[in-house]
């Protein structure tokens, strides 16, 4: 049939699935709302700066309004404190919506791995992407905007519906406090409280 | 000359004086305290709190008392300085505040409050000022671990469909 169409109409049209479309229009025009905590944040202004020129794969109008973003890219450690804050700027932003952990800190906590500072975002927030490095180079993170427009375009669906069967959490959970000391009683080993506290 | 100033305004309080590397340090009674650091600001004219925090002895060997607050002074025009340090034990970390003496007082001492637990009676507006407000423990005592006590996983898990 589309060669029937294309034999009267030239290439003036071209026959597509509305899913591919739209992923197509989105991916190529990700609005990124910059959540810049520590030097993974200079990375990313270093990115979209004319250097780097991330303007060329279509991601560059950061926003500093969730309400105007589908991109959130955090770049850097997020402390206990910040938290709340971060979800509450990811529940702000319409759909549909992607997310960039950007850095060891980011993903994982890095080096800092105290008391107040999050052992990784997709503890609490879903994440599409994970770019690592200590911080990333600009080319890292172009990398990974690549990489998450071209997941966007193979499975990004029109309204969205791919997102409504991960209702699941995704990161790590949370340490189980009893765990260490079951394993422990299991394995016949000394009950005795350990020296640190192993909710971590 | 501060320290003979000091012994002739508090004849009957005991100081224990030491020095190092002519930085001049003094142990006073907590009692005392507040007296001494209005003292020093008025008589003495060290008009500024460098800094004000504690040092949590838990694990110094042979430390009789638990907690010392240090009180770092200045005397801007000369360069002078004075360290005041008390000591204080649990329960009662409780110590008057220098706030109505140097306006800067203010942040240093909800700062120590924070990592500490040192309460500053008559503070303006004494709450926490680092962490947040429902934070339960002082994170900078000695008995408190590195990673913590869980505060840092205590938040809900937003999943990809309900965001």
């Amino acid at each position: 049939m589309a060669s029937k169409v294309n034999k009267q109409l030239g290439d003036n049209f071209f026959l597509t699935r509305l899913d591919a479309a739209a992923s197509w229009a989105r991916a190529n025009s990700l609005w990124p709302m910059p959540f810049a905590t520590a030097c993974c944040g200079i990375e990313l202004m270093s990115a979209s700066a004319s250097k780097h020129d991330l303007s060329r794969f279509g991601s560059e109008v950061m926003r500093f309004s969730p309400r105007q973003c589908d991109l959130l890219i955090v770049a850097g450690r997020v402390v206990m404190k910040m938290l709340p804050v971060m979800q509450r700027i990811w529940l702000q932003m319409p759909e549909p919506k992607w997310c960039i952990s950007m850095g060891a800190c980011a993903c994982s906590g890095g080096v800092f791995d105290t008391y107040a500072v999050v052992q990784g975002i997709d503890r609490f927030i879903p994440v599409d992407m994970y770019i690592p490095g200590c911080p990333p180079r600009p080319e890292q993170l172009i990398r990974g905007i690549i990489d998450l427009q071209e997941k966007i375009m193979q499975s990004g669906t029109y309204n969205a519906r791919e997102f409504r069967s991960r209702d699941n959490p995704e990161g790590p959970g949370r340490f189980d406090e009893g765990e260490l000391l079951r394993i422990r009683e299991r394995n016949t080993l000394d009950l005795q409280e350990p020296d640190y506290d192993p909710v971590h | 000359m501060v320290e003979s100033a000091i012994a002739e305004k508090f004849a009957t309080t005991k100081f224990a004086w030491s020095e190092f590397r002519d930085q001049k340090r003094v142990v006073v009674p907590a009692e005392r305290l507040w007296d001494l650091l209005k003292f020093c600001c008025t008589e003495l004219k060290f008009n500024q709190l460098t800094d004000l925090t504690a040092v949590d002895h838990l694990e110094t060997p042979d430390a009789t008392d638990r907690f010392e607050v240090v009180y770092f002074l200045l005397e801007v025009e000369s360069g002078k300085r004075l360290q005041i340090s008390t000591f204080i034990n649990e329960p009662d970390l409780v110590l008057p505040t220098a706030t109505n003496i140097w306006s800067g007082a203010d942040w240093l001492e909800r700062e120590c409050y924070d990592m500490f637990g040192v309460v500053f009676k008559g503070h303006p507006n004494f709450k926490r000022l680092l962490l947040p407000q429902e934070f339960a423990s002082f994170p900078l005592r000695k008995d408190y671990p590195q990673q913590g006590r869980g505060e840092r996983h205590n938040f809900p898990v937003i999943t990809r469909a309900e965001g």
